[in-house]
């Protein structure tokens, strides 16, 4: 501190010989210095009071005065500077503890992508944030079926992805692939509703696949239409199925349908991120894009797939998602 | 404590005269002017919430010694509402920011300590602490 003083001295005297440029530079590097060694702003009109009384003697008495009246008016400045520091700090603790918190849900959501014969399964799932809002869940336990839930929690985060580690815990308790969709969809339905916050909804998309016969079982809860594409006629179905949002009312019925699958047929789930990114543009109309676009894809692997609409799609975005994106495709094969 | 320099916060004009007692003893104990500035403010935001919230009260000021240390100690006694939670708000990061419970955050970080007892309904005494460095 001392030191510093003296530098200050000697800095604000050569720039009242020489009010260059060179001077001031040197002055705002010791400015630096000064914030490092966590001089107040107070403490620094002091500082140039003093100096200022030893380089120029006999100073008027009005300016030496006026001096103290700004330190007085600086500790008010000096008391925000240092709670803006202290808030810096906190800041930072809050960031580390998110940090922790979304690695235990990542892994705690972690999905691994089942290998059945029979049936090719592509996925991706970005999140826009640390947390991911969208969750696909895979069950395949038995060899005979296999499931696969899309969900998608209004709302991004930390508050969906502590949602979504509740819906991934109803998933597991179900425990068997088999189950019916609308039995599924219940169940869940149920225990949200009972279990979170009224402002929380999840959106579903639940099919299960019959790896014997390839007849594909689905119900949705209020989430996007999963698209069909039929290799022979190369042409898409949406498969929509109604049922209103998990977590509205408790008691509601879900239906399901079936479709029958055939080689190379594929389809395609998703949630809102994919389709409705792009809806600032007037007349563009996403879902028709996607149909086209995985049609040019076909003779690729579903990861292939998924990753190349990914990859296009984001890129149409000018690389800034705005919503959890996440597509899973299941191509017989 | 009735010994001590005592100034009854009754009207705006009281945080003035208790800003100028505790002012004078800061430059008589040997603080700089920089110090002399920031118990000095200390003490206008301790008299300032007597006057807002509480409408009476009083501020005391001490000199104050230990092991060859000298110091200033400023206490803000009142019969007001009082404040809830008085250990949370010297919380670093707490950011519920009421003027009042900003103008005590002020003194906690132009003084060296402070404690605050506070009964909802009865009042509020606050002591903050200044050593000589």
């Amino acid at each position: 501190m001392k030191e510093l003083k003296v530098q200050y001295e000697k800095v604000l005297s050569d720039y009242l010989l020489n009010q260059n440029e060179s001077n001031l530079y040197i002055g705002q590097n010791l400015v630096r210095e000064l914030m490092r060694s966590n001089v107040s702003p107070e403490d620094l009109v002091s500082i140039h009071k003093q100096s200022l009384e030893n380089i120029v003697p006999n100073l008027p008495e009005s300016v030496l005065n006026s001096f103290d009246f700004l330190i007085e008016v600086m500790v008010h400045f000096g008391l925000k500077l240092k709670e803006h520091q202290s808030l810096i700090l906190k800041q930072e603790e809050i960031r580390i503890e998110i940090e922790f918190a979304a690695k235990i849900l990542n892994l705690l959501l972690e999905t691994k992508i089942p290998k059945p014969i029979g049936l090719d399964i592509g996925m991706v799932s970005v999140p826009v944030r640390k947390m991911n809002g969208d969750y696909v869940h895979f069950m395949h336990d038995d060899g005979n079926y296999l499931s696969v839930a899309v969900t998608d929690v209004v709302g991004k985060g930390v508050p969906a992805a502590l949602c979504m580690s509740m819906v991934k815990y109803g998933l597991d308790t179900l425990e068997y692939a088999n189950n019916n969709p609308s039995y599924v969809l219940e169940v869940l339905n149920r225990i949200i509703e009972k279990s979170v916050d009224d402002s929380m909804f999840v959106s579903m998309f639940y099919g299960r696949y019959d790896l014997a016969n390839d007849i594909f079982t689905y119900g949705s809860a209020g989430h996007e239409p999963a698209l069909y594409f039929n290799s022979k006629e190369q042409t898409y179905t949406d498969l929509d199925s109604k049922g209103l949002l998990l977590g509205v009312l408790p008691e509601i019925k879900y239906s399901q349908k079936d479709i029958q699958l055939s080689e190379n047929d594929f389809i395609i789930m998703f949630t809102d991120g994919v389709t409705e990114f792009r809806n600032y543009i007037e007349k563009f109309d996403s879902r028709t894009y996607i149909k086209e676009l995985a049609k040019s894809l076909k003779h690729f692997s579903a990861q292939e797939m998924c990753d190349k609409i990914f990859e296009n799609l984001n890129k149409l975005n000018n690389f800034q998602l705005e919503d959890d994106f996440t597509i899973v495709i299941l191509k017989k094969y | 404590m009735c010994n001590h320099p005592t100034v009854k916060i009754v009207t705006e004009l009281d945080i003035v005269a208790a800003r100028q007692l505790t002012r004078d003893m800061a430059k008589e104990i040997g603080f700089g002017v920089v110090d002399q500035a920031r118990i000095a403010t200390a003490t206008s935001e301790l008299a300032k919430n007597i006057y807002l919230y509480a409408t009476t009260g009083e501020i005391i000021v001490q000199k104050i010694e230990k092991d060859g240390q000298k110091g200033i100690a400023i206490t803000a006694i009142d019969n007001g509402p009082g404040i809830e939670n008085p250990h949370k708000i010297l919380e670093e990061g707490y950011t519920k920011s009421s003027a009042q419970v900003a103008g005590i955050k002020g003194v906690k970080r132009l003084m060296d300590s402070i404690q605050i007892n506070s009964v909802l309904g009865k009042g509020t005494v606050i002591r903050a602490e200044k050593w000589l460095k």
